[in-house]
């Protein structure tokens, strides 16, 4: 019965012919990427157009292959900001533990690959190659909206959700 | 006989149209793998791919052509020019369409068997002189298949011969003027394919380089255009077990309306092509199925045939 059974499969196997193939023709036809494709590494700015980042460095910790660096500063108004951010992209894993520690969705990863360089050192992304000027994955989202922080033009208690300041000393109710 | 110019001029255009034609195979192969396998194989160098084969080319005579110093080098050299040697001698024998062949021998079947034993040699010194592990045990299965093979490929022409009463193609052919041997020779047709395959040490039966065991098997010391020639050899190969089936049950040359050179290579084709979808289809057999199928099935297949055969000769005188 061998005979039979490999005769059949010949047979089947012609009849592959008429299949459609499943080869996508890569650089012709490019592959649908969902939205959280852990690609490109970038900055987000939040609704109102300022950056995101806070600079707490939870995604520079959280990075395995410490390829994240950057350096806190204070802005006059209060705002916590990132005086340089840098992502070295020849050690970048794409593992999205960055995305994933950031407090104020300000790191994101994007669906885009296309990143191949002839020297290495342009693999090295500053501020000004990661910051985008759109909100990202998270549209509505803005930290200073939200947290207590004080900063310029948003007083303690005026965030949203956020009681006015008491008063701890006071014993009246 | 023919006049010695038109003589050279067949030899070259036999030489240039069968080495053209294993050139293109290595392309034609790939894509129709490739079509069976649900996939494109090589669409990118040109149109349609098809400078794919120029691509390889230019690439394996630039490639390093390494002798290992441990190898026996005259043998080392001398064995992938084997077996090129003699595929491309057998198919002076072959007749094209009426005419045009470079030599009409009496014995032609006798001399093409002759050849294909030959090309043993090549495999066998060719994974000797290699002196490595897995030349060897490729060497050694390529010598045991295929001698096993051939006693019985020679019996599965036997039928043919009876019929025919001869042993030249050109009348072999001819005799096949009102029905192709293949219906009163079917079970010597398929003997002989199965036999072809194994000669060719194409896939089922590639135990001589199976890849995944063996690496290369006997030629897995060669680099450049050494592996080169026995990459075209076994290509040459399948191109002329395809020309002998057609022309040994296929009625060669003849068919309606076309030109017969047209029926020739059209024949040639789809039995090429049928070695291909067997390499599509077929998973590698087991070494000692392979034997035992060889001598308990394919060897009393051929006996038997040959024995009705000629009984039946005998009894219609």
């Amino acid at each position: 019965m061998g005979i039979l059974s490999s005769l059949r499969t010949i047979w089947l196997i012609l009849l592959h012919m008429f299949r459609r193939r499943d080869t996508i023709q890569y650089p012709e036809v490019k592959p649908y990427l969902p939205p959280r494709f852990k690609g490109r590494i970038v900055l987000t700015r939040d609704p109102d157009g300022q950056e995101r980042c806070v600079a707490c460095y939870l995604c520079s910790a959280a990075c395995p292959v410490d390829c994240i660096a950057l350096q806190k500063a204070v802005a006059p108004d209060g705002r916590h900001y990132p005086s340089f951010f840098r992502i070295n992209f020849s050690r970048c894993i794409f593992c999205g533990y960055c995305e994933e520690a950031c407090p104020t969705y300000a790191i994101q990863l994007t669906p885009d690959f296309y990143m191949s360089e002839y020297r290495r050192q342009n693999m090295v992304y500053e501020k000004e190659d990661l910051l985008i000027s759109g909100p990202g994955k998270y549209h509505g989202y803005n930290f200073y909206r939200v947290a207590g922080l004080a900063i310029g033009g948003k007083d303690k208690g005026e965030a949203e959700d956020e009681m006015p300041p008491v008063d701890p000393r006071d014993l009246m109710p | 006989m023919q006049e010695p110019l038109l003589s050279i001029v067949i030899i070259v255009v036999v030489l240039a149209v069968v080495l053209t034609m294993a050139a293109g195979l290595i392309y034609v192969e790939r894509r129709l793998l490739a079509l069976w396998q649900d996939r494109y194989g090589p669409n990118r160098v040109g149109p349609f791919g098809l400078m794919q084969v120029m691509a390889d080319i230019i690439k394996i005579f630039t490639k390093e052509d390494w002798i290992p110093p441990f190898a026996d080098k005259p043998v080392f050299v001398l064995a992938p020019g084997i077996i090129m040697i003699a595929v491309l001698t057998s198919f002076a024998v072959i007749p094209w369409s009426p005419g045009f062949q470079v030599v009409d021998l009496n014995i032609a079947l006798l001399f093409f068997l002759g050849m294909s034993s030959m090309g043993v040699y090549s495999v066998v010194l060719g994974g000797w002189a290699s002196d490595s592990k897995y030349s060897l045990l490729g060497a050694m299965r390529a010598s045991a298949q295929m001698l096993s093979y051939e006693v019985f490929m020679g019996l599965s022409l036997m039928g043919v011969v009876a019929i025919s009463g001869s042993f030249s193609l050109v009348d072999i052919v001819n005799a096949q003027q009102r029905l192709w041997f293949v219906i009163p020779q079917f079970f010597g047709f398929v003997v002989f394919t199965i036999a072809g395959i194994a000669e060719t040490r194409r896939l089922p039966f590639d135990l001589p380089e199976s890849d995944s065991e063996l690496l290369a098997g006997f030629h897995t010391e060669y680099s450049g255009m050494k592996f080169g020639m026995f990459f075209v050899g076994e290509y040459l190969g399948v191109t002329l077990i395809s020309m002998m089936i057609t022309t040994l049950f296929f009625g060669g040359w003849l068919g309606p309306v076309l030109p017969p050179f047209i029926w020739f290579f059209l024949k040639t084709f789809v039995f090429i092509c049928f070695f291909i979808l067997l390499r599509a289809a077929l998973p590698r057999v087991r070494y000692d199925q392979l034997m035992s199928y060889g001598w308990k099935v394919m060897l009393p297949v051929a006996l038997l045939n040959l024995v009705v055969t000629g009984g039946v000769l005998l009894a219609v005188g």
